[in-house]
C-alpha cells in the first residue's frame, strides 16, 4: 500500500524535467528578513519599467500595503497612472492600440510568474543580446524572436551572442553545463551541436551584480504579484495542520477505546 | 425528546432509515487500511459541493467575465482563495480517493457475486465524476481549459456520419465559446452534482442491503449469530464503531490536503496547470495540451492507437477513442470476467497477484506518458532504419501498455480460474 502511494507520488512529481530548452539560471531567493525590501525595490522596479505597456489588471495599487508600504507612500511613488489606490494596475493603451502600436499586445503580468516560474522570468530578463536581424535589433537566448525589444538595456547595456560549435552532443552538453547559466545546446548541420551564450559587449548604468540584483527584485516582485496571498496561506497552514494534529491525537486515542473491547 | 422522535416516527421513518443505513447496520469487523476510501469518498463529495457553493457566489459564467471573476475571487474576495483551493485540490483528491476505493474493490473481489450492481452503481458513479470534471475544467477559462475541452469534444466529432454534427451539439457552437461555457457551468453546478448525489444514495443502499465485503472475502451472514450480541459472528455494528474509525480517517485525509492547499496548491503543476493562468485565447494553441492526471492514463490510450488500422478506410481518430471508451467502460464487466474460487487476494495465487501488480504498472505508466508529449522518450534511430527510425518510442510503449491493460481484463476469465487458489477460512483473520 505504502509502495504504492510513493509509486503515484514518484510519478506525479518526476515528470517535468523532459522538456528541452535553454538552460535556465536559478533565481536567487530572498532571506525572510530581505523579502520585504526586495518586494519593494521590485514593486518600484515595475511601475517604472514594465506597466504601461504591460499591465497587471487584476492587481490593485492597495494591495500592496502587503508590502509594508502606506497608502500615501503607494500614492506618491508608485502611482502613476490613476489617483485612486482602490483601482488595478490597467494601461491605458488599448489592445487595439497596442497591436498597432508594438505589433503584438503584450501579455497581462499579473500571475505572469504562474505561468513561467521565477526562474524562467529571471533567466529571460538576462538573456537579450543585440541581433540585426530582428525587427526591434534585440534577441533573447530564452525567448527567441521575442517581440519585446530590451527596454532595460540602458541599465544593463548590451550583450552579444557567442556560438560554440563542438563535433558531438556529449561534448556540447558538458560545454552547457559547464558554461554555469544561460547556455542554448541546438544541433548544427553536419551532426554537429553549437552552445549559444551570451557576453557582455557594452556597459549599461548598472555593473553586472548590481543588474542582476535589480532583475531578481523584479522577478521577486513578479512571484508575489502573481500570489499575492501566499505568505499568508503559509501562516495559516501551519496553524491549522497543528490543529489537525491535536485533533487526530484526540480522534485517534477515542478509536482505540471504542475499538479496544473488539476482538 | 422521546415523544419528538416517536411524533416524528409515526410521521417519517427516520429511526428505521438511520438504523437501516447505519445505526444498525452490521459491517465484517476487520476493515484495514484500504476501507477508508468509501467514507472519503463521500467527504470529498460534500466538501466538493458545499466549497462549490460558495465558488458559485463569486463565479460569473462569462467568456469575458470568468477567467476575470477568478482573479478577482483570488485577490479580492475574503477567503475566497481558501475556498478555491479546497475545491481545485478536492478534485483531485476525488480521483485519487476513488481510484484507491476502485484498487480495494479489485483487491478483495468486492464486485463479486452479490455485489455486482454495487460495483457497477458505483462504476457509474466514477463515469458521472469523469464528466463533473470535464465540465469543471472549462469554467476557469484559461488556456488548458479551452483547449482541453476543445479536444475532448473534438472526440466526438470524430464518430462516424454524425460526429460533426455532435461536436456541435455538444460545444451550441461551432467552436467552444461563451455558449459552451454557459452550458457546461449549468452542467458542473446542478445537472451532474444532482446525478451524483442520487448515484452516491444508490450505492450506499445496495451496500447496505448485500452487506459488505471484507479483506478476507467472506460472507458474515453466512456465519450463524452470536448468540450473546445477536449479530453475525464476525459482525459489528458501523455505530459506533465505523462512525468513529472512519472520523480518524477523515481527519488523517484533512492533514494531507491541507499540506496541499495551504503548502503547494499548483503540486508542480499537476493539480493546477501552469497554462491555464493565461486567459483562453481562441486563436493560440498552446504547444502541449495535456489533460489532468486523473485523465492522462486514458488520454495515452487514446493516443497509442494509431489513426491508420484498416485497408481502403480513411485514417481517422475513432479508433483511439473506442480503445479510450473501451478502456474506462471495461471497469463495468469486472464480475462476470472473473473465475476465481476466491474473493480476496489474500487467497489467490501468484498469477492473479502478477496479473494484478502489472495492470497497476500500466495504469500508472500510462498516467505517466499521458502528461507528456510523445517525444518525450526520442525516436528509435538507426538501428531500426526504413521501419520504426523516426517513431517515438514512448508511443511504442505506451502500445504495449495499452494491449497489456486490455489484456488484464480479456484474460481474466482464463487466469483467475487456472490460479492455485489457498483454502479460505470460516472466520475473519
Amino acid at each position: 500500500m505504502t509502495r504504492l502511494l510513493v509509486a503515484l507520488l514518484l510519478v506525479a512529481s518526476g515528470a517535468t524535467a523532459a522538456e528541452s530548452g535553454p538552460r535556465l539560471l536559478p533565481a536567487p531567493s530572498e532571506s525572510w528578513f530581505a523579502r520585504e525590501a526586495s518586494l519593494q525595490r521590485g514593486a518600484r522596479n515595475f511601475v517604472n519599467y514594465c506597466l504601461n505597456c504591460h499591465s497587471a489588471q487584476y492587481m490593485r495599487y492597495s494591495r500592496l500595503t502587503d508590502l509594508g508600504l502606506t497608502e500615501a507612500q503607494i500614492k506618491d511613488n508608485l502611482m502613476f497612472a490613476t489617483d485612486k489606490t482602490g483601482d488595478t494596475m490597467t494601461v491605458a493603451m488599448t489592445p487595439t492600440e497596442a497591436k498597432a502600436f508594438l505589433g503584438a499586445v503584450p501579455p497581462d503580468l499579473t500571475a505572469e510568474a504562474r505561468v513561467r516560474g521565477k526562474d524562467w522570468l529571471y533567466s529571460y530578463l538576462l538573456a537579450f543580446y543585440r541581433d540585426d536581424q530582428t525587427g526591434t535589433g534585440w534577441n533573447n537566448l530564452v525567448f527567441p524572436n521575442v517581440g519585446m525589444p530590451h527596454v532595460l538595456w540602458n541599465l544593463q547595456g548590451s550583450q552579444k551572442l557567442v556560438e560554440t560549435e563542438f563535433e558531438d552532443r556529449d561534448k556540447a552538453e558538458a560545454a552547457a553545463i559547464a558554461a554555469k547559466g544561460l547556455a542554448l545546446m541546438e544541433p548544427a548541420a553536419g551532426g554537429k551541436f553549437v552552445v549559444k551564450t551570451v557576453a557582455a559587449d557594452i556597459p549599461g548604468s548598472l555593473s553586472g551584480p548590481q543588474y542582476e540584483t535589480f532583475v531578481a527584485d523584479l522577478v521577486n516582485y513578479l512571484d508575489y504579484m502573481s500570489e499575492p496571498v501566499r505568505h499568508e496561506r503559509i501562516n495559516i497552514g501551519i496553524v491549522v495542520l497543528i490543529f489537525i494534529g491535536v485533533l487526530f491525537g484526540l480522534v485517534y486515542s477515542l478509536k482505540r477505546d471504542y475499538w479496544n473491547e473488539v476482538h | 425528546m422521546q415523544r419528538f422522535l416517536t411524533w416524528i416516527d409515526e410521521r417519517f421513518p427516520m429511526t428505521k432509515l438511520w438504523e437501516e443505513q447505519w445505526g444498525k447496520y452490521v459491517a465484517p469487523k476487520n476493515f484495514n487500511f484500504w476501507y477508508y476510501f468509501g467514507s472519503l469518498a463521500a467527504f470529498v463529495l460534500v466538501l466538493q459541493i458545499v466549497t462549490g457553493i460558495f465558488l458559485a457566489m463569486t463565479y460569473k459564467p462569462d467568456a469575458t467575465k470568468a477567467f476575470e471573476s477568478i482573479e478577482y475571487m483570488m485577490r479580492d474576495v475574503s477567503g475566497g482563495w481558501f475556498i478555491r483551493y479546497m475545491h481545485s485540490t478536492g478534485a483531485s483528491a476525488f480521483f485519487i480517493v476513488v481510484y484507491l476505493h476502485m484498487f480495494r474493490g479489485m483487491m478483495y473481489g468486492s464486485y463479486r457475486k452479490p455485489r455486482e450492481l454495487l460495483w457497477i452503481i458505483g462504476c457509474v458513479i466514477y463515469f458521472a465524476l469523469m464528466a463533473e470534471a470535464f465540465f469543471g475544467y472549462l469554467l476557469p477559462w484559461g488556456q488548458m481549459s479551452y483547449w482541453g475541452a476543445q479536444v475532448i469534444v473534438n472526440l466526438f466529432s470524430t464518430v462516424p456520419w454524425i460526429g460533426p454534427d455532435l461536436g456541435t451539439w455538444i460545444r451550441g457552437d461551432y467552436t467552444i465559446s461563451d455558449v459552451t461555457l454557459d452550458r457546461f457551468f449549468a452542467l458542473h453546478v446542478a445537472a451532474v452534482p444532482l446525478i451524483l448525489l442520487l448515484l452516491v444514495a444508490v450505492h450506499l443502499m445496495a451496500l447496505h442491503e448485500v452487506g459488505s465485503n471484507n479483506p478476507d472475502g467472506i460472507e458474515i451472514k453466512k456465519q450463524p449469530k452470536d448468540p450473546k450480541t445477536g449479530i453475525y459472528l464476525d459482525g459489528i455494528y458501523s455505530h459506533p464503531y465505523y462512525t468513529i474509525k472512519d472520523l480518524v480517517g477523515v481527519v488523517f485525509f484533512l492533514g494531507v490536503f491541507f499540506i496541499v492547499v495551504f503548502f503547494m496548491p499548483d503540486v508542480g503543476g499537476y493539480f493546477l496547470e501552469s497554462n491555464n493562468f493565461i486567459p483562453a485565447d481562441p486563436l493560440k494553441t498552446p504547444e502541449h495540451i495535456a489533460p489532468v492526471w486523473y485523465f492522462t492514463p486514458y488520454y495515452a490510450i487514446l493516443r497509442a492507437v494509431p489513426s491508420k488500422m484498416l485497408p481502403y478506410i480513411q485514417p481517422t481518430q475513432f479508433y483511439g477513442v473506442l480503445a479510450m471508451a473501451a478502456s474506462v467502460l471495461v471497469f463495468c464487466f469486472l464480475p462476470w470476467l472473473d473465475k476465481g474460487p476466491v474473493k480476496s487476494i489474500r487467497y489467490r495465487g501468484g498469477l492473479y497477484k502478477a496479473w494484478l501488480a502489472v495492470f497497476v504498472f500500466c495504469f500508472l505508466l500510462l498516467g505517466y506518458l499521458g502528461t507528456v508529449p510523445v517525444t518525450v522518450w526520442g525516436q528509435f534511430g538507426h538501428w531500426a532504419e526504413g521501419l520504426l527510425d523516426t517513431m517515438d518510442r514512448a508511443t511504442w510503449v505506451a502500445r504495449l501498455l495499452t494491449i497489456v491493460y486490455f489484456l488484464f481484463f480479456v484474460l481474466m476469465p482464463w487466469y483467475t480460474a487456472r490460479d492455485k487458489t489457498k483454502p479460505v477460512p470460516e472466520r475473519v483473520r
